[in-house]
């Protein structure tokens, strides 16, 4: 019989507890509760200054709690923060390489002060560099490294050591498309390497793409976590939106597509939208019925919800715009 | 014992870091070795001149003092360095490593003895080309440089705490060179004490700069030593035993943020 083999719920790779941290007036974490299992990739999603950075200091040991606590690999990040350090590797938004080093000079100190020795320091910088496309630019110096290759080597810094439980801050703040899919790239082949992978981002389609579990943070609180699918369930799931050529019989057709909806249709924008359980046969569906009311389609097309819409729903704003106004009030 | 091999072993690692920044950044390089020559010769052929200096020809009396001078800012590097660190968040990386957190100052520091000891060839090199004597014994001479490598030292753990406290590189290099550079000029590293105004006098002979430079030279030129060498000596341990610990307490507080 199975059931006689017990199955041991593997210990996260990450579990906070309560957290709290204050600077002076300002709370930037007020009890956050996060669980990371290990083997999953795991994306704090939030606006600039919602708090993730802190979160992701103190996992790292770079700063203490004030209430609450949290353990990395079961290590406790304040009583054996020496042991957690052993166990992370950190690549933070702002590339944290030294400009005067080469790119092999920068990985191989970094590999000595993991205390690997010189070989393997040696050897690891070479495979990093090569893995990461920056073979050819190994020996020159950092400064004249472009933005998206800074990112790079700062991203292989933080995997010198192998560490089973890896920190990107913003991993792609700043970058351009094509070094952002780069990068992207680069963090899902660790994973299917089995490394456990907390990701702070500000962009929603970055942990729509990477993470396998999401916690939205906002002002120093989790107002949410789920798989991004369960996050956009929250949000409803697709939706017909309809253009009439005559927006006066909005009523009309909200009437007539009422039975086909998952949930009342509205009309938002001057056109209808129509919630809907499934999109087979749906648009079809939708066609007659408004033909055989006699009311004109200009357009109409099925929409998914995006975490853009998520993050909207649960803040009442929306994540774009918060950022623009944290942007002032740091000028 | 693992902890102080992985201790001594970080310092190094990061020591080598530091001095690797001085050949690659031009303004620093030319700070290190054309600055200093430029300095010697023009106090020696343009402004020695006009210098008196009973009982010393000027090139003697000014070597121990431009050494002491430009040892004292050997440890720029560290201030910058540390600012940098700071601003650019690799002290966040390094402090997330698993090495000796305490290696990110004495590595810095260590580095700094390296450059003294470079700068100390360099300057010794251009003395001796424009006419310096050494007039001691060898030990007295060797203790001198003993004593000069201390100077360096101290004035690290100054730039240290600089670099720690300067909120950015450009802070640091104000800081360095607008409140330390005037110090070491109201002194007799250039010109003798007597020959300034009854008011600055009192102010230049209490300047540790001018103990440190006096001991200089009764090491090098054997001059009448009375207790400026053990006065710079106390000087030169008061400054790490104030600055050291002032730079950890620093170096905790701006990384707890």
């Amino acid at each position: 019989m199975l059931a006689s083999v017990e199955r041991v719920p593997a210990d996260p790779a990450v579990e906070t507890n309560r957290l709290h941290k204050r600077y002076g007036d300002v709370h930037a974490l007020r009890g956050v509760d996060l669980r990371v299992e290990t083997g999953s990739v795991f994306g704090l999603l939030g606006p600039n200054g919602a708090g993730k950075t802190t979160a992701v200091r103190i996992l790292t040991t770079l700063l203490k709690p004030d209430e609450g606590s949290a353990r990395v690999t079961g290590f406790d990040v304040v009583r054996d923060d020496a042991k957690v350090r052993e166990q992370i590797g950190l690549a933070g938004q702002y590339a944290a390489v030294d400009e005067n080093l080469t790119g092999f000079e920068n990985l191989e100190m970094v590999g000595k002060l993991y205390h690997l020795g010189r070989g393997l320091s040696r050897e690891r910088a070479r495979d990093l560099l090569s893995s990461f496309d920056l073979a050819e630019a190994a020996d020159r110096l950092v400064r004249t490294y472009s933005g998206g290759m800074r990112r790079r080597l700062d991203l292989a810094a933080a995997l010198v050591a192998r560490p089973p439980v890896l920190f990107l801050d913003e991993p792609t703040t700043g970058l351009d498309i094509r070094s952002r899919i780069g990068l992207w790239d680069a963090i899902e082949a660790l994973v299917s390497e089995g490394t456990t992978v907390l990701l702070t981002t500000q962009y929603l389609d970055e942990a729509d793409r990477l993470a396998d579990r999401i916690a939205v943070i906002d002002q120093g609180r989790v107002i949410a976590e789920g798989t991004p699918e369960q996050l956009k369930g929250q949000v409803g799931g697709e939706r017909l939106e309809i253009h009439l050529c005559d927006d006066r019989r909005g009523e009309e057709a909200v009437a007539a597509l009422a039975s086909i909806a998952s949930d009342r249709p509205f009309l938002e924008d001057g056109s209808v939208r129509v919630p809907v359980a499934q999109r087979r046969g749906t648009i079809a569906d939708a066609v007659r019925r408004l033909d055989d009311a006699g009311i004109a389609i200009d357009d109409i097309s099925v929409s998914t919800p995006t975490l853009d819409d998520v993050f909207l729903k649960l803040t009442g704003h929306a994540a774009e715009q918060e950022t623009e106004e944290a942007e002032a009030q740091s000028r | 014992m693992t902890a102080l091999r992985y201790g001594i072993s970080d310092t190094l690692v990061l020591a080598k870091r530091s001095l690797l920044r001085i050949p690659r950044q031009p303004d620093l390089l030319v700070g290190f070795t054309v600055q200093p020559i430029l300095f010697v010769l023009l106090f020696v052929y343009v402004f020695g001149g006009a210098i008196q200096t009973p009982g010393f020809d000027y090139v003697d009396f000014l070597m121990p003092g431009i050494i002491v001078q430009s040892i004292c800012f050997g440890g720029f590097v560290t201030a910058l360095g540390l600012a940098d660190d700071l601003k650019k968040g690799l002290m966040d990386r390094f402090r997330s490593l698993p090495m000796t957190r305490s290696a990110l100052l004495t590595g810095r520091t260590l580095g700094d003895v390296v450059t003294n000891v470079f700068q100390l060839v360099v300057m010794f090199a251009v003395g001796l080309l424009v006419g310096f004597n050494f007039s001691s014994s060898v030990g007295e001479v060797i203790a001198g440089i003993a004593l000069l490598l201390l100077i360096g030292y101290a004035f690290s753990w100054v730039f240290a705490f600089i670099g720690l406290t300067a909120s950015s590189p450009e802070a640091a290099n104000a800081y360095g060179f607008t409140i330390l550079f005037p110090l070491t000029f109201v002194s007799s590293a250039f010109v003798p004490v007597d020959s300034m105004p009854d008011w600055l006098q009192p102010i230049a002979e209490h300047n540790p700069f001018t103990t440190m430079v006096d001991a200089a030279r009764a090491l090098f030129l054997g001059t009448p030593a009375g207790n400026d060498v053990w006065l710079a000596l106390l000087w030169t341990l008061a400054i790490i035993v104030v600055f050291a610990p002032l730079s950890a307490w620093r170096y905790q507080r701006v990384v707890a943020r």
